[in-house]
């Protein structure tokens, strides 16, 4: 029978797609489900990996027969994932030993800070490109080694393994216990803290400064490779590809060409500028990362600014306050009043990221008088995306000495033409939207089918991009350095929260 | 006349008992109060929680009213949410069809856009969304006043007894026109507009349904006539495929089963 299609998963942050793609890259069908967040505590957040696994099981199948197809028409699949979430998991049983914990936890703020004043801790950004953060990987594992009796042992003898979600996806669908590949790419691995940046290996000085036991790792792969074939779920089927999902979303943008940037918006947004084979080195605050790496060929790097909450607030409205029942409701409730009435809303729930990164900073509503309506709430949560790209932007026209003319963005908030159209305006550029929304996905599918012939190279995929939507800047330029000062000033505020450990 | 139907007056019955009292009650405490079987009770609960009239509190396991039902008298759907549910589709029946593609919904007679996408051609678009069609020469409009009762009620109060207004000599002029229109549209279950709304247009449009088949939108193409139409002037059978596989895709996310 003919492969006709190419199969992508989106494992996200708040839920995971199917999605299977034709030669054009066109959707013939989508199935996706949310996940639970857990938040035990403040500046916790966790998932329940077991639950996106079963999540997986059901939807790989649906959307399936919902193209009315077997899985022997799909010519490999592709992974896309929420990148950093740390799994721990039992070689034997394939049972998780610990709770995900999700890149948006905080809980490592202490040791971040212990670490960091180590004399050798300049390591970290010498080797991996990314500064001592709550938000990557390797400290987090170290507390989970730390917290629980046994398991720094356990992973010394290789019983108990680590992996970000695709890593785990992955395992399971080529077999779990039963001869399950443990793997991640390249793209993962480098937001773990442990990959040297050049060599794309694991880096023994990271592992010793972490104390990471090697033995619990997988093998970091290239991102468009075949890796196994599945053996649940989808059986036979090929499993060509992994990326981080920002990653994918700038490879399914086809950002293939040096100083080719793109944004996505879903729990957090993230820009992503291409810099070409050789990495790069920010001064702005922007993280040196993996933009992707096709079978044996030199990885091409990228520029990112990251921003860990934009859609993550929209949602906190939703479940966590309940003043909208589903998140597209932000932008009706935005639309009954026509400004911020004056207030503005710091979304800084991890801390703050790019540009700043500050964990010690925490969430402000500034502005608050009689007169603030749940509208005038609803404004500032989409605003707040807003301002938040700005800083990035600025920061990645810095760094780089060109300034952006347009933005390309995807991910689930494009859909929220208020948002949108604010977003143009601040940064006083045209903002586009490509044809292909789920660009997360495409991407995974993309390299999935390059990895096995399906497409054959990276400029066809580029004639596959058109564009959807363009939303071009209207806003008065003296209202825009206004609205920007009162931000950076509602910034300001929510620093210096935590207070340092005593001691 | 049938007589009533059983499964609606127990669903009413237990939406009346869910709005007394503390109004969260467990299945077993429903079923007895209305002397219903277990198994019937929860059928009836399950429905009523599919179409959000009943919510369940995943703790206790209790049933308490729907915010669906509390906020029966405004819109079923919100556009915005009803961008964001059919984007994809949108996405998708744009790169087959090469047309732009609306979606549109009924505002005051008029139909309002709430979605666009452009024809992927990369040529210079402005985007639509916000902006007012007229119902009768457009095949969204059609579509509407076809299937949204509310729709054709308001376009009624519109042109109480004069002519409907005139883009084109191929514009829909009578309510006489109109009804024989409308009841093709209803027969073939997807209308079009062809050098009604301007000359040199056309357009194809099919029913966005949600649960129970509630029509909440329409979705559909539009282009140019040399490019929509084939030879005899008819749109072509593959386009009109296209728009109403999107349109069904849509419908089946939203909750409609049977279309
Ligand atoms: N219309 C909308 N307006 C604003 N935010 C939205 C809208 N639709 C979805 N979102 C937000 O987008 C996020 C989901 O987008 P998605 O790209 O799936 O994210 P992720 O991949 O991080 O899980 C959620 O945080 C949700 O609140
Ligand atoms: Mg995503």
């Amino acid at each position: 029978m003919t492969q006709r299609y190419v199969m992508s998963i989106d494992q996200g942050t708040t839920s995971t797609r199917c999605i299977l793609f034709d030669q054009r890259g066109r959707l013939v069908s989508v199935t996706q489900r949310e996940h639970k967040q857990h938040f035990p505590r403040p500046g916790w957040v966790e998932h329940d990996a077991v639950e996106i696994w079963r999540n997986l099981e059901r939807i790989g199948p649906e959307a399936l027969a919902h193209a009315g197809i077997g899985p022997s028409e799909v010519a490999a699949v592709g992974i896309a994932n929420q990148r950093e979430t740390t799994v721990l998991w039992d070689r034997r049983t394939g049972v998780p030993v610990t709770p995900a914990v999700v890149w948006q936890d905080t809980r490592t703020d202490t040791l971040v800070d212990e670490l960091s004043r180590r004399p050798d801790a300049h390591v970290v950004r010498e080797r991996c490109g990314l500064p001592l953060a709550t938000y990557f990987s390797a400290p987090t594992v170290r507390w989970l080694l730390d917290d629980t009796d046994g398991l720094r042992e356990r992973a010394e003898r290789g019983e108990v393994l680590f992996g970000t979600m695709e890593s785990w996806l992955i395992w399971n669908l080529t077999g779990g216990p039963d001869g399950g590949v443990h793997v991640t790419d390249v793209t993962n691995a480098s937001r773990t803290l442990l990959m040297n940046l050049r060599d794309l290996d694991w880096d023994p000085v990271l592992l010793g400064f972490f104390g990471i036991p090697r033995a619990m790792l997988p093998e970091i792969r290239p991102s468009s490779e075949t890796y196994g074939v599945a053996r649940r779920v989808l059986p036979g089927v090929r499993i060509s590809a992994a990326l981080g999902d920002q990653q994918a979303a700038l490879f399914g943008q086809t950002c293939f060409h040096r100083g080719e940037a793109k944004c996505t918006y879903g729990t957090g947004a993230f820009l992503l500028l291409n810099t070409g084979t050789e990495p790069v080195a920010s001064t702005h605050g922007l993280l040196t990362t993996v933009g992707y790496q096709i079978g044996d060929q030199p990885a091409v790097y990228a520029l990112e600014g990251s921003i860990a909450i934009t859609g993550a607030l929209v949602q906190w409205f939703r479940d966590r306050l309940g003043i909208i029942s589903t998140a597209p409701e932000i932008e009706t409730l935005a639309r009954t009043v026509d400004d911020n009435g004056g207030c503005y809303i710091v979304p800084a729930f991890s801390g703050l990221f790019a540009p700043h990164w500050r964990s010690e900073a925490r969430g402000v509503i500034v502005g608050l008088t009689s007169y603030i309506t749940k509208g005038h709430l609803a404004r500032a949560v989409l605003e707040a995306t807003g301002w938040q790209t700005r800083e990035v932007v600025d920061a990645m026209n810095a760094d780089a000495g060109i300034a952006l003319t347009t933005l390309k963005v995807d991910g689930g908030m494009t859909s929220d033409n208020l948002l949108m159209q604010f977003i143009a305006d601040v940064l006083d550029v045209p903002v586009v939207r490509p044809m292909v929304a789920e660009t997360v996905s495409l991407g995974a599918a993309y390299a999935a089918g390059l990895a096995v012939g399906y497409w054959p190279d990276l400029e066809g995929l580029r004639r596959n991009w058109h564009r959807a939507a363009q939303w071009t800047p209207a806003m008065d330029p003296k209202r825009r350095e206004d609205e920007y000062d009162n931000w950076r000033r509602a910034v300001e505020r929510a620093l210096d929260w935590i207070k340092p450990a005593a001691g | 006349m049938p007589g009533p139907v059983q499964s609606i007056e127990r669903a009413a019955a237990i939406l009346r008992l869910l709005a007394q009292g503390s109004g969260r009650l467990g299945l077993t405490e429903i079923a007895n109060s209305l002397g219903l079987a277990r198994g019937t009770a929860h059928g009836i609960l399950r429905t009523l929680q599919l179409v959000g009239f009943v919510e369940q509190d995943e703790a206790t396991g209790k049933y308490q009213l729907g915010a669906a039902l509390l906020h029966l008298g405004t819109s079923y759907l919100d556009v915005n949410e009803l961008r964001s549910r059919a984007i994809n589709w949108a996405d998708a029946l744009a790169a087959r069809s090469g047309e732009a593609v609306r979606i549109g919904t009924h505002l005051q007679g008029k139909v309002l856009v709430v979605h666009h996408v452009f024809r992927p051609d990369d040529s210079l678009q402005t985007l639509d969304v916000g902006m007012l069609l007229p119902m009768h020469a457009t095949a969204i409009g059609k579509v509407l006043l076809a299937y949204d009762a509310n729709a054709a009620a308001a376009q009624q109060d519109a042109v109480q007894d004069g002519e409907l207004e005139q883009f084109t000599r191929r514009t829909v002029r009578t309510r006489r026109e109109m009804s024989r229109m409308l009841a093709t549209v209803r027969e073939h279950g997807w209308a079009s507009d062809v050098d009604e709304a301007g000359m040199g247009e056309a357009g194809v449009a099919a029913p966005i349904r949600g649960y129970g088949g509630l029509v909440v939108g329409a979705m559909g193409i539009s282009g140019a006539t040399e490019r929509i139409c084939d030879s005899g002037g008819r749109p072509r059978p593959d386009l009109v495929g296209y728009v109403r596989d999107a349109a069904r895709a849509v419908s089946r996310d939203l909750g409609a089963s049977r279309w």
